[in-house]
């Protein structure tokens, strides 16, 4: 099953004719995603590849029954590439494109709200589900056999990191949301989606400084996960972010430093590693513990 | 900084009181006889708490407002120098006010602040007196109309009769934050003076980097001449992410949350090590060309206080060969300029050819190690024995 993107998962490229779009869009159909179309309203009736360049979201959705889109289009036309994926009603947006202003974040996803498209990112490297389907830039070659751990990440590298580590037991799903003040799938959307899916048995979540997503989360798993959480937040000697004005540390009712993370995180029962391979370490002795229960 | 937040006030029709920047004593005297009324002589600098460092002061007279100038001028608060003061118009205060317009992550969504209860840190007002403080959510989509406006300050209990005025004070900032298109507008205190009039007498407004190009205007003219560490600005002009710290370790990696990841790391493996600390966050991105390894090293190698450095890179999408050969040739181009004992530590991407080529190149300042931690802690390691030398050889 694995989360968000399956086997079947049809696959369109928003931005498919700017080079970023062409390089990946390469990358995922070598690593077996059903990529069935492009979009470029300039580029309409031309082709990438052999894949058919529309001129919409909705005309590529009709003609070839896509249900994923991975936008590469720049910061400056980005918010409107992901309000015409939402008025198409595609059930899933992956926004990889970083630099968006934030207030376009905000308003696409107010937009999106009572509407049927879930978003993921923006400035993000999209979801991988090894063996089934890639939509973003998550290099396949990293983990590339499909396993039972899945990966919740605010970074892309730490993402890579992470899944290159545990590589030896594979991943269901690997999930990065992005690091931006405003995301679409959280923390939690994604440990929800693990919990339901019975193909994940653990799952490692990365978290960094800013924000009180993680804290969130931790609320979230004490509450309502039953399977194996292990943790990694980076950023405990970061200097203060931009980002973390005062009056927005008010407002999420946390100073959103790595320690009041962590300490949230294990106080609801995850256990939190120092470094990544030490979290990875953590995950290889739940994963060897289940092996070695059923045989 | 102050004065910037109140051109972008007065632009957007959010009333301020008649004030010029100076950035010498003297100018201060002009700025004093155009207003023709006691003045007040603000510091202006990108940090708090002014007042308590001696960066505000009343003058009454001209001649008073160029001494007074003088005496903010060049002092240190906080570690910023202050090298521009705002003369502004001294105003009695009957009633201070609190109006914000922010980002709120949690939400994915905009809130509105609002009390009548300004003037004090608006901090300690929502630990001390929450209720005091109206949080109230705004709609990106819809945003602030007049009705929206008068509810936010009937929720921060604005007294009736000067609603009006605030309840247009709130649409006007909101117009600052949507067109200018910041995360944060916020004025404290929005003052009523006796005379009835109500005025913005300070605030502050965090302009989103990422809609630079749309804005580029107010970019450059709010650009900080002054750079605030030369390394940083130095950094700045290659266009490197790159922020000064306080340790020894010089830290380059590719990827946000893996070289904050680093930090964390060499920090851990300083505590066994004399406490060696990172020096600076430099993160590379993801193409990691050999120009960019070259500028990055040329910055760090520059600052005195690193001892060593760690370079931690996972190939993910750049395939760890191309990582190696940057390496190598960085410090081909970098030549005697490079003393410094490096650490390197590659994964990912095509990891076995990136190693052969640092091991064939064997460049005495080179160490490679496998993992992120051991690497850290050679690092750490380094820096600390090269540490103790350089403190051997001062004595």
């Amino acid at each position: 099953m694995a989360i968000f993107l399956t086997a079947d998962s049809k696959v369109i490229v928003q931005g498919i004719t700017g080079s970023e779009g062409t390089k990946h869009t390469r990358r995922m159909v070598s690593s077996g995603t059903k990529v069935v179309g492009g979009v470029n309203p300039r580029k309409a009736g031309s082709a990438v590849d052999g894949i058919p360049v529309f001129a919409t979201v909705a005309e590529a959705m009709e003609r070839t029954g896509a249900d994923v889109s991975v936008i590469f289009v720049p910061p400056a036309f980005a918010k409107a590439a992901v309000v015409e994926a939402i008025d198409a009603q595609i059930p899933l947006a992956v926004v990889i494109t970083e630099g968006i202003p934030v207030q376009d974040s905000a308003w696409a996803w107010a937009y999106s709200s009572g509407r049927s498209t879930r978003i993921i990112g923006p400035n993000c490297p999209g979801l991988i589900s090894p063996g089934k389907s890639n939509a973003g830039i998550i290099p396949a070659t990293i983990a590339p056999n499909p396993g039972r751990i899945g990966l919740v990440s605010k970074s892309g590298t730490l993402t890579y990191q992470m899944m290159y580590e545990l590589r030896e037991f594979g991943f269901s799903t690997a999930i990065g949301i992005g690091g931006d003040p405003i995301i679409g799938t959280t923390h939690i959307d994604a440990l929800e989606a693990f919990e339901a899916d019975p193909e994940t048995d653990a799952v490692v979540m990365i978290g960094e400084i800013g924000g009180d997503a993680e804290e969130r989360a931790a609320d979230y798993i004490s509450a309502h996960v039953t399977k194996p959480v292990v943790g990694y937040v980076a950023g405990f000697t970061a200097p203060e972010g931009k980002t973390m004005g005062h009056a927005g540390a008010i407002v999420s009712g946390s100073s959103g430093t790595a320690a009041a993370k962590q300490e949230a995180l294990e106080a609801a029962g995850v256990k939190v590693g120092k470094t990544p391979s030490a979290t990875a370490d953590l995950m290889r002795e739940i994963m060897q513990s289940r092996t070695a229960s059923n045989l | 900084m102050e004065y910037q937040a109140k051109e972008l006030f007065a632009k957007h029709g959010v009333p301020v009181l008649p004030g010029e920047t100076v950035d010498t004593a003297d100018a201060a005297r002009g700025v004093a006889e155009r207003i023709g009324k006691p003045v007040v002589v603000k510091a202006q600098v990108k940090t708090g708490g002014r007042g308590k460092a001696g960066g505000v002061k009343l003058a009454d007279t001209p001649d008073e407002a160029v001494e007074k100038a003088q005496a903010i001028l060049g002092l240190d608060i906080k570690g910023h120098v202050v090298h521009k003061v705002l003369v502004t118009e001294a105003s009695d205060i009957e009633v201070e006010y609190y109006v914000s317009y922010l980002l709120d992550r949690a939400n994915r969504s905009y809130l509105a602040m609002c009390s009548a209860e300004g003037g004090m840190e608006i901090e300690q007002l929502a630990v001390e007196r929450p209720e005091a403080l109206a949080r109230i959510p705004v709609d990106p989509v819809q945003g602030v109309d007049a009705a929206k406006a008068r509810e936010i300050a009937e929720a921060g209990r604005i007294p009736a009769d000067v609603i009006d005025e605030v309840s247009r004070i709130l649409q006007a900032m909101w117009e600052v934050f949507v067109e200018e298109e910041a995360t944060l507008v916020e004025i404290n205190p929005l003052c009523r003076t006796p005379d009835g009039r109500i005025v913005a007498l300070d605030g502050k407004v965090t302009l989103d980097g990422n809609a630079e190009f749309r804005h580029s205007d107010v970019f450059t003219a709010y650009a900080d001449v002054v750079a605030e560490d030369d390394l940083e600005g130095r950094a700045k002009a290659k266009d490197l992410n790159y922020v000064k710290l306080d340790g020894q370790v010089g830290i380059i990696g590719n990827g946000a949350g893996l070289v904050m990841s680093t930090l964390d790391v060499v920090a851990y493996a300083g505590e066994a090590h004399g406490g060696v600390k990172p020096a600076n966050f430099l993160d590379i991105g993801g193409g990691a060309s050999a120009q960019v390894m070259a500028d990055g090293l040329e910055i760090i190698l520059s600052d005195p206080d690193v001892k060593s450095v760690f370079v931690n890179v996972f190939g993910g999408i750049t395939s760890c060969d191309a990582v190696a050969n940057g390496i190598v040739q960085a410090l081909g181009m970098l030549g005697e300029q490079a003393t410094k004992p490096l650490v390197v530590r590659l994964d990912g991407n095509n990891v076995e050819e990136g190693r052969r080529i640092l091991a064939q190149a064997a460049h005495p300042l080179v160490t490679v190690v496998d993992t992120m931690d051991g690497a850290a802690d050679k690092a750490a390691e380094l820096a600390h024995t090269s540490s103790e030398t350089t403190m051997k050889t001062e004595a």
